[in-house]
């Protein structure tokens, strides 16, 4: 094998999850409109008010415009383009009946789905283009009066909580790909833990794009009940293909009284090839509400996929004394881009916020850093620590940190501290005379510029986060 | 062990090595003193194979092979060790961690097995007690927030941890306080050893009272203008360069 094949091999391999599963699926025609709304709501059999609420929103949509501000460059998106329904033909009952090919696609992706030989203490929600196609440990988990399924599941076997609380955090209205999610979502997780319940396994929901020319439109509702907890995952992968694909999720969490959050992301959706072809673009709202007083909502992402990142996890600290917490790392290779951050809304009294942001760019990669602190008239004594780093590797990439603070008392205290540094020429060398080559050197920086989010994941995603930032910054020196 | 021939370097079109030749056999420790800009931190960097350099003649033999080829990890495998001037600060990477990863990389160009973490932790404690440092100093971040003599104490524990052939100690005495300069001499002297030379570049002659060299080298303008023994050093201290800096003017 000649060195150019063997580096051409090597470019190759660089996207591990982006091989493509043969299952006979089925789709909606191409195309957005009413009729295929209804198409939707029909194959998942929704009650007639949720097919109301999905109409509504794509009305309102029909009149709202791409926004604009976000520090991100993409070609018109063709809305008429793409199929909003993809789903595997066979529907399955239980996980006997989930087809070998997609269960072995999830194995592959190191998500087994027959317990036996499941993650050990983590339950997985496994969702293939639009539906999902198995719910792990529901049985143990329902023992314990914890809700988790499937959302078109919920939508049928609870239907006074998904009428309460969708949309409570992230009106349809709220933006653009908010309002698109409302009109179209297909399928996602949803999650209840009752009052005083300390959920006794991570949950956690993979999501895996397959078909082409389809979009990924999932919906997420976490809730937790007085004095509960409970910490959730997910991670997402999809074939490479040439064509960009649309992923614009909607997640809404909601804390009341004493409870807690925690919800971590590995985002790894295809990030294009290394010219720039291709690509996720992933449009996702996320927001969680602290309802109650002491309750706390923590967001944890490691985000290293996609073309296009536009993405803002954030708290309403409705409740006194409220937490609310945000960790970020980002990485721009190639010619990613990325623009992400948080929103802290202080609204109780002595309401505290962390912000801790790391954003690494090379090749061509260009990152924005958007944050807003909020603190209200009312949120006396409240506190926010920002702290916002932005390392560079090689010439050609670009870190922006854009923070907006609005402060309406003066009780309260706001802290902001940004850098941005280069990867040392220095430091490089210094690890190389110790021995180590230079991309041993460089994930060692990197991992030690990222250690203070990456120890808030659950410890059996650290590791897979941590060598997803090496694969993803791989020919990123030298 | 090493042997310098006729070695030319420079930086930015400037040339700052003009033809140096030195031998240091094994289990020898020679000293190279000199005034500012005379090339000594330039020395040390194009044996340790740093970027910016050029080198424009000469070469450089060590352990039987040519080292100016090799990369700078290659050569840190082959056992040259660079104790910094200033050494780099790594945040969040943990001293350990990183000693470890290290070790295990010159290990493995050599064909040897890992240390695992308890074989590692085990000799680590083993070599800090060399130069006193803190267990509390290995758990944290490489270089990050040390005092310019806890910095310079790492630089010795990660040499003594290493093992290397050659060491060379790049104006290892800037910065200490006469007990932590006592401290780190004492730590040095420990790694002597009949199969390890070290290369000892320094201003003053005060280090070498603690770390005593058999050959002394006196650097003025890249070339080597005198080499004595250490007697030349105290010579040095009590004269200064001007009798040298005259002569390579002329």
């Amino acid at each position: 094998m000649t060195s150019t094949e063997q580096i051409q091999e090597r470019l190759e391999q660089e996207y591990e999850a982006g091989f493509v599963t043969d299952v006979e699926q089925e789709f909606a025609p191409p195309g957005l409109s009413e009729d295929i709304i209804r198409f939707i709501s029909d194959k998942k059999n929704e009650p007639e008010w949720l097919l109301d609420y999905r109409l509504k929103s794509y009305r309102q949509w029909l009149k709202m415009e791409t926004p604009e501000w976000a520090k991100v460059k993409f070609p018109e998106i063709d809305y008429q383009a793409s199929s909003y329904y993809a789903a595997p033909k066979e529907g399955p009952k239980s996980l006997d009946e989930v087809d070998p090919e997609i269960l072995e696609t999830f194995e592959k992706l190191g998500i087994p789905l027959h317990e036996r030989a499941a993650l050990a203490g983590v339950a997985v929600d496994a969702v293939f283009d639009s539906v999902s196609v198995a719910t792990t440990f529901k049985g143990k988990l329902g023992e314990m009066g914890v809700i988790f399924c499937s959302f078109s599941e919920a939508v049928v076997e609870h239907p006074e909580l998904i009428k309460k609380y969708l949309g409570s955090v992230v009106p349809s209205t709220d933006n653009f790909f908010a309002a698109l999610n409302a009109a179209v979502f297909t399928d996602g997780s949803f999650v209840y833990i009752p009052k005083g319940v300390r959920c006794p396994m991570e949950l956690s929901t993979y999501f895996r794009i397959n078909a082409a020319n389809t979009g990924q439109f999932e919906r997420t509702l976490i809730i937790a009940d007085e004095g509960s907890h409970v910490s959730y995952l997910e991670g997402c992968t999809a074939p490479m293909r040439d064509e960009n694909q649309l992923h614009a999720a909607v997640v809404e969490l909601v804390a009341h009284k004493d409870a807690e959050i925690k919800y971590s992301t590995v985002q790894n959706w295809y990030p294009g090839n290394k010219d720039g072809l291709g690509g996720i673009f992933n449009f996702v709202t996320k927001r969680g509400i602290c309802e109650g007083a002491n309750s706390k909502i923590s967001w944890t992402q490691v985000e290293t996929g996609s073309a296009i990142t536009w993405k803002y996890p954030s708290c309403i600290l409705k409740g006194d004394n409220s937490v609310g917490e945000f960790f970020s790392v980002a990485i721009s290779n190639n010619y990613q881009q990325a623009d992400t951050g948080t929103k802290m809304i202080h609204l109780g009294k002595n309401t505290r916020s962390t912000i801790i942001s790391k954003g690494i760019t090379a090749g061509h990669g260009q990152q924005t850093y958007r944050g807003q602190v909020r603190i209200g008239k009312n949120a006396s004594g409240s506190r926010n620590y920002t702290q916002c780093d932005s390392l560079l590797l090689g010439d050609s990439c670009g870190a922006h940190t854009i923070p907006y603070i609005e402060v309406k008392n003066r009780s309260s205290t706001v802290e902001h501290e940004a850098t941005t540094s280069k990867i040392g020429e220095d430091q490089l060398f210094y690890c190389r005379q110790r021995g180590l080559s230079e991309e041993d050197a460089v994930n060692l920086i990197v991992n030690g510029f990222c250690k203070q989010v990456l120890k808030q994941l659950p410890m059996e995603f650290a590791v897979e986060a941590q060598k997803l930032l090496e694969v993803s910054l791989e020919g990123a020196v030298g | 062990m090493l042997s310098i021939r006729n070695l030319h370097a420079s930086a930015d079109g400037k040339s700052i090595l003009k033809g140096i030749n030195l031998e240091i056999a094994a289990g020898e420790i020679h000293a190279i003193m000199g005034p500012n800009g005379s090339g000594k931190s330039t020395l040390s960097h194009v044996l340790a194979g740093r970027d910016g350099y050029e080198i424009t003649e000469g070469e450089v033999i060590f352990d039987g092979e040519s080292l100016l080829e090799k990369k700078p990890e290659a050569r840190a495998q082959a056992g040259v060790f660079l104790a910094f001037q200033y050494p780099v600060e790594l945040p969040g990477v943990n001293n350990v961690y990183f000693l470890k990863a290290a070790l295990n990389a010159i290990r493995k160009s050599r064909g040897e097995d890992p240390l695992d973490a308890m074989d590692f932790m085990k000799l680590a404690r083993e070599k800090a007690k060399l130069v006193e440092m803190d267990g509390d100093l290995l758990k944290r971040s490489v270089n990050t927030g040390f005092s310019g003599g806890e910095k310079k104490r790492n630089e010795i524990f990660q040499m003594a941890v290493l093992e290397p052939k050659l060491c060379i100690l790049d104006e290892t005495d800037s910065g200490l306080d006469i007990d932590a300069l006592a401290t780190v001499s004492k730590g040095v002297n420990a790694l002597r050893d009949p199969g390890r030379s070290m290369l000892i570049i320094t201003h003053y002659q005060r280090l070498l009272d603690y770390i005593v060299p058999d050959v002394v080298h006196v650097l003025v303008d890249g070339k080597i203008a005198k080499t004595g023994t250490k007697e030349l050093a105290k010579e040095l201290e009590a004269n200064g360069y001007a009798e040298f800096q005259g002569k390579s003017a002329s």
